[in-house]
């Protein structure tokens, strides 16, 4: 019988021509896909440094307060500021509650029948929506049919109902993270169903939910299209630093708005203005994209569960 | 807790709850079973009022549906022949549609498939969240980001004669697509199942012949599912089409050609169209066919997803 051939040490753990192959191939394809995910992010570091560059003359306290002057070619976006803030929260102060409420009716509630499903259905359309189908049902039910007429409430309420069925989406995944076991531990001590979703499954999901609707303030400030027809105007007269200057039934100036209304509707602007509007809109939605993150990181590792 | 006790001892009172915490409970029980109709509510309530709008025109005899399907005159204003035909914004559509999925796709995918195999925690958790910064970049500012950077720099190296065309459009449209098909293609690879990719390295498999022998066709479905949401997503975009593809109502021959999509068209031309007009009719219907069209896509989406999921 032969003996095993003896294979020298440093010569066992050589690589075969099929391994060095392997090892290229797999070199090759990380290095590709590394320079397309390079390729993703380059976008945004460039787009937001060569905006805030072009930006940077009109950037100022000033430009941030003070209102548009001269056919809106000089002075600042304060009457579009306060605009975006009104918009944005009547539209979540109206959508959020819904919204959780649905999830909560969806999450904790509803059974696994037709009817569930065709809400689900629902909601995914809804999600689907183009939002210039939503200008037009807005400027159909809200201006006209209940005639609010061109106003802050007519375009916050289109907004919201753009928001609404992602906010159900994101609070739903926030209260199906709370562990069942948690609401049997209640149901068994004689809680009702209320009960217990108030007592344990909302103060453990609260962080989530509000992650949700957090994002969604960035996506109705940025949103152009649903206010357009139903309640954003090129321009309001305002007093220059004035918190409360609308009404619910005026229509008002709104960031996203402005900055569609300087860089293709008025002549002769001063360069950076649009530039310093978009800077204003991007860094607003960047930093309350941020703040939503930071939330989730910071909650996801203190959870204790 | 039995109402009465047998075994001699007095059984403590079974608490009983005021009547308002009863009624109080029941009215927000309420208030939660109606929030949770909302969504079939608003959806149906948009078809209503859009369909509402837009019906007296299908009933005109100055219009044909066939007209508006198929031609692609587009003379909403014209006094003395009116042509309502919406072929040339829907090839628009198309055409900027094609442009940006041919470009976000390979993106999207590759990006996806980066993230979940080929990179650590770290760097994933990082390009995880500028992927999330890059999808909440509004719509308005990347319209914006077409009419004047990009359409400089196509002018420049293209020597096309406007830059506001199909390309320019595409591309945005391609960079506001890619997120989306990163991050829910991402969800469609975590899900294929471990076995499959322990299976795969037991038998030597480097990552490149995983991902392109088992992990690509075991989430085929939830790939198609996210390139379809990116196919809705950049239909029914308005904003950035609107500034950064010009607006010329035309069939294109060439990606240098500017073109005017059915959303542009309506965000367009709503502000001239006095309300109850044909053309204000004419407007909504476009809106109708828009929400059919995002609806198929969307569903056909969830489909998929859904029957990936039950197969599992």
């Amino acid at each position: 019988m032969n003996p095993p051939p003896v294979i020298p040490v440093s010569a066992r753990f050589t690589r075969t021509p099929l391994v060095v192959r392997k090892e290229r191939q797999q070199a090759a394809v990380r290095l590709v896909l590394l320079a397309m995910a390079v390729l993703m992010v380059l976008p945004l570091l460039s787009i937001i440094s060569h905006l805030i560059v072009q930006a940077w003359p009109a950037l100022s306290w000033e430009f941030l307060v003070d209102v548009p002057r001269r056919g809106m070619t000089e002075g600042g976006i304060w009457p579009a500021l306060v605009g975006t803030v009104y918009l944005v929260v009547i539209s979540l102060a109206v959508s959020a509650p819904i919204g959780v409420l649905a999830a909560i009716y969806l999450n904790e509630y509803a059974r696994d029948n037709w009817f569930t499903r065709a809400i689900n259905l629902a909601v995914i359309s809804l999600a689907g929506v183009p939002s210039i189908v939503h200008a037009l049902f807005g400027l159909g039910a809200f201006v006209y049919a209940a005639r609010f007429g061109y106003s802050i409430l007519a375009a916050s309420l289109t907004l919201a109902i753009m928001t609404l069925p992602v906010i159900i989406a994101s609070t739903r995944e926030a209260l199906a993270a709370v562990p069942t076991a948690f609401r049997e531990a209640c149901w068994n001590v004689g809680a009702t169903r209320w009960q217990t979703i108030r007592a344990i499954v909302l103060p453990n999901s609260i962080s989530g939910i509000l992650t949700g609707v957090i994002l969604q303030v960035s996506r109705a400030a940025g949103e152009t299209a649903p206010i357009l027809f139903t309640g954003a105007v090129f321009f309001k007269a305002v007093q220059r630093g004035d918190l409360f200057p609308y009404r619910l039934t005026d229509q008002c100036m709104a960031l996203s708005m402005h900055l569609y209304t300087v860089s293709t509707q008025v002549p002769n602007v001063r360069e950076a203005i649009p530039w310093a509007t978009a800077v204003v809109l991007l860094g607003a939605v960047l930093a309350v994209n941020a703040a939503a993150i930071a939330l989730r990181v910071w909650l996801r590792n203190r959870k204790r569960w | 807790m039995a109402p009465t006790s047998s075994t001699g001892a007095a059984a403590p009172p079974r608490p009983i709850r005021s009547r308002r915490a009863v009624w109080g409970e029941r009215g927000i029980e309420l208030l939660i079973y109606a929030s949770g109709m909302s969504a079939i509510v608003f959806i149906l309530a948009i078809l209503f009022f859009i369909f509402r709008e837009a019906a007296p025109v299908l009933f005109s005899d100055r219009f044909s549906l066939t007209q508006f399907l198929f031609s692609t005159e587009w003379y909403p204003t014209s006094v003395s022949n009116v042509r309502y035909g919406t072929l040339a914004l829907s090839a628009g559509t198309l055409a900027v549609t094609v442009l940006a999925m041919v470009l976000a796709v390979p993106f999207g995918v590759g990006g996806a498939v980066f993230l979940s195999q080929f990179c650590g925690p770290r760097l994933r958790e990082t390009l995880k969240i500028i992927i999330e910064l890059l999808a909440a970049i509004p719509s308005v500012v990347w319209g914006f980001i077409g009419l004047t950077v990009m359409s400089r720099l196509i002018v420049t190296y293209t020597g096309a004669p406007v830059g506001v065309n199909v390309l320019n459009g595409g591309i945005i449209l391609a960079l506001m697509s890619v997120p989306i098909i990163v991050s829910i293609g991402e969800d469609a690879l975590k899900a294929v199942p471990d076995s499959y990719v322990e299976a795969a390295l037991a038998l030597g498999a480097t990552r490149w012949q995983l991902v392109f022998r088992v992990l690509l066709p075991a989430a085929r479905h939830g790939l198609l599912a996210a390139v379809l949401l990116g196919v809705g997503r950049a239909i029914g975009e308005t904003m950035a089409v609107l500034m950064a593809t010009g607006h010329a109502v035309q069939i294109p021959h060439g990606i240098l050609d500017s073109v005017r999509t059915l959303t542009a068209n309506i965000a367009a031309e709503l502000g001239e169209a006095p309300a109850g007009s044909e053309h204000y009719q004419v407007l909504f219907l476009t809106g109708v066919l828009l929400f059919i069209i995002t609806m198929l896509v969307n569903l056909a989406a969830d489909l998929i997803i859904r029957g990936a999921r039950a197969r599992k």
